[in-house]
């Protein structure tokens, strides 16, 4: 067992999963009450990869997620008002409400995105890497990505280019056991996830992606070498989600006893006992960190709740980026702005599609709260 | 002025931004020891070295990527595929991800990154080599399309896409490359996106001729002139996003008639985009309808007599334009063009 930082970082380390956990709990109660519109993917059961991984980089290093990202934002600093308006589709979330939840992004803070195209961030990753490398800096990429996305031609191509390249990108696969709905052994023939970059040129490390210090041991020794090699590695974080791929997931692949199995190795109720029955905090500092990532993400549904919507005289805005001498017609505007201003309000997101997310939704919902 | 060829047009395009400004790089499959499939980065390498001028693997949907990614970063990245077609292994990072980063992210990151690519048929590659897909990257919003015609708007284009701050993808035309134009010298000359090209005053109709098809299209003007006292004005879009429209207006206004010629397949076609535009904005000045002039609506064959007849030539062009104007090309003396009698049909084929 990885050995505990400092009181101070082990209990940051337990404040931010618990915000991230109870953040998606309330973001999944707010898309039962159609606030939240699409897809919400929740990271719930792999608080630790995220809060393990992101607390071994530099400020000045580049993170890159995918479309389960909403940890990703937070743990890099992102406030959580404005990872919420986001999943409300107002002007104040932090991808001013065109994103959703798939697509976070802070620029500012070096987060560089969710995506929601399945592999579609590793060359991006490869990219701000050759970005850093260019310039001279030994700023280095941590991109995210799940078993699934090992699969996808990118991976190969990726991994590929890095190595020959010596690119400063270390490549962590969240293994949470399956691709959407399909199991880790029925959707990769190699399930040695961290092996699979090794005919590529990539070393692979594996951590416990259900203990946030081993992730954070084993992240921190792979960030060093590839900061100091210029050369990219692999990490596979084992690891588990406790909720279905996405709110529309009724869960039809795996048994509810595999479910409560893992759930005993809930990543946050561990860590909590750890630093609890090490000294680093008291039971009542245990439960103070719980009160107040309640009350936070509290204020971030006020704060999203009171959000205004985008106008939509803001419908074309950042297609382009235009100066004052573009000329030239730049996009063909077939929507009126004005044509739906009469409505009295946005309709809900869920509106019209009634028959089927409603009862997928019903689903997931049946599975109950997690607690921490 | 210097006589240069499309292809050293082009070059020097490169070399000059690369020179000018720090963060601009080429990556792209044997750009560098091979020196350009079509030889347009030849001597960029020795001149600029590994850094700057990076071969790479067959990878293209991951290298237009590692484009995005560096361009979000702050560079100014210049990938070249080596032909239209690979750019469909590539759809996704440019359509998924370059075309949309900005707007997704709410305007936070730019994705400066200029994609250039041949295209055009001629050379007898086949399916899957030979296509022209103005229309599928003109369809995305977030994209700027490109498409010059000469060696002066190749290098004058090509250096205002890689100032631009959007992605853009760059058409250059296969058969082009070896064709030489007058081109300024000035280091600094740039052709702004947006601006089309009236490569011909006339009065009698409007053509429109896209990237290869604007020569074409200009020929064809000479022969009308020559042979049927047809007064053609032929535009060259040069970019078709943004595009130019207040200049094609203007023309379809002043002739009454428009003829579109483009090498690519007709059904959702750049043909079809400009036609639908200058019949919602232009109906009332036109005397005829709308025509178009486009490829064969079939993957493009092998054998060169099936080739030559599945993308546009001269002879479809002034069938097309006396048709517009009610000539009868028979009538007329010495009416040569007649001899092809091949008005392009309303099914939309080349022949």
């Amino acid at each position: 067992m990885a050995d505990l930082p400092e009181p101070a970082v082990a209990r940051e380390w337990l404040q931010t999963m618990t915000l991230i956990r109870r953040f998606e709990e309330r973001a999944g109660e707010m898309y039962a009450r159609a606030k939240v519109g699409g897809f919400l993917h929740l990271s719930i059961g792999e608080e630790a990869t995220i809060v393990g991984s992101a607390r071994a980089l530099r400020d000045s290093d580049y993170l890159i997620s995918t479309y389960r990202s909403h940890g990703h934002a937070l743990v890099r600093g992102t406030p959580p008002e404005n990872v919420m308006a986001e999943l409300f589709g107002r002007v104040d979330g932090c991808s001013g409400g065109r994103g959703g939840s798939m697509h976070m992004f802070d620029i500012a803070r070096r987060f560089m995105g969710g995506y929601g195209i399945v592999g579609g961030n590793l060359p991006i990753a490869a990219g701000l890497a050759l970005a850093c490398d260019y310039r001279g800096t030994d700023d280095v990429t941590l991109c995210v990505f799940g078993d699934g996305a090992s699969n996808q031609g990118t991976f190969g191509e990726t991994l590929n280019l890095a190595a020959l390249w010596k690119l400063p990108v270390v490549f962590m696969v969240t293994n949470n056991q399956f691709g959407m709905g399909t199991a880790l052994s029925r959707h990769s023939a190699v399930t040695d996830l961290q092996r699979k970059g090794e005919s590529l040129g990539v070393p692979g490390m594996r951590c416990d992606g259900m203990d946030v210090a081993d992730t954070h041991r084993v992240v921190c020794e792979a960030i060093r070498r590839v900061r100091e090699q210029r050369c990219p590695l692999l990490v596979e974080a084992v690891t588990y989600r406790f909720r279905g791929h996405s709110m529309a997931d009724p869960e039809q692949y795996r048994s509810k006893e595999e479910v409560a199995q893992w759930r005993q190795r809930d990543p946050i109720p561990a860590f909590g006992e750890r630093l609890v029955a090490e000294g680093a905090i008291d039971e009542d500092v245990r439960a103070q960190i719980d009160a107040q990532a309640v009350a936070r993400v509290d204020a971030a549904v006020e704060f999203a709740d009171a959000s205004p919507f985008p106008p939509a005289e803001s419908l074309y805005d950042d297609v382009y980026v235009l100066d004052p001498g573009s000329t030239g017609s730049y996009s063909v505007r077939t929507t009126d702005p004005q044509a739906n201003a009469e409505d009295e309000s946005p309709r809900s997101p869920h509106d019209g599609d009634a028959s089927e997310i409603p009862q997928q939704m019903s689903e997931a919902l049946a599975h109950g709260e997690d607690a921490a | 002025m210097a006589q240069l060829r499309y292809r050293e047009a082009l070059n020097a395009a490169l070399r000059e931004e690369l020179r000018r400004d720090e963060r601009v790089l080429l990556i792209g499959e044997d750009i560098g020891v091979f020196g350009g499939a079509f030889k347009v980065t030849e001597g960029l390498l020795d001149e600029f070295g590994e850094k700057r001028v990076r071969d790479t693997p067959i990878s293209e949907n991951t290298i237009v990527g590692v484009g995005v990614g560096a361009a979000m970063a702050g560079l100014r990245p210049v990938v070249e595929l080596m032909t239209i077609n690979f750019a469909l292994l590539a759809f996704d990072q440019i359509v998924n991800h370059a075309a949309h980063v900005h707007y997704m992210f709410g305007g936070q990151a730019r994705v400066p990154l200029v994609v250039r690519m041949p295209q055009g048929a001629g050379h007898q590659l086949g399916p899957t080599h030979s296509h022209c897909f103005e229309a599928l990257f003109l369809h995305v919003p977030g994209l700027l399309v490109a498409a010059p015609a000469t060696a002066a708007d190749a290098k004058g284009l090509l250096k205002t896409a890689i100032r631009d701050e959007n992605p853009v993808i760059f058409i250059e035309h296969e058969s082009l490359y070896g064709v030489r134009g007058d081109v300024p010298d000035d280091d600094d000359l740039l052709v702004h996106f947006g601006r089309a090209r009236v490569a011909r005053e006339g009065s009698d109709v409007t053509v429109i001729g896209v990237s290869r098809m604007a020569l074409t299209a200009e020929r064809a003007a000479a022969t009308l002139a020559d042979e049927h006292d047809v007064h053609a004005e032929v535009i060259d879009p040069r970019t078709l996003r943004p595009l130019d429209l207040d200049t094609i207006l203007a023309s379809v206004r002043k002739t009454n008639r428009c003829v579109i010629v483009e090498e690519g397949w007709p059904h959702g076609g750049v043909a079809a985009n400009l036609a639908a535009l200058i019949s919602e904005q232009a109906f009332d000045d036109l005397d005829a309808p709308v025509r178009r002039v486009s490829g064969a609506d079939v993957p493009m064959p092998y054998s060169k007599p099936l080739e030559d007849i599945a993308y546009p030539h001269e002879p479809q062009i002034v069938s097309a334009v006396l048709d517009t104007l009610g000539i009868d090309p028979a009538a007329r003396a010495g009416a040569r063009a007649g001899a092809s009698a091949s008005s392009s049909g309303a099914d939309g084929g080349a022949g």
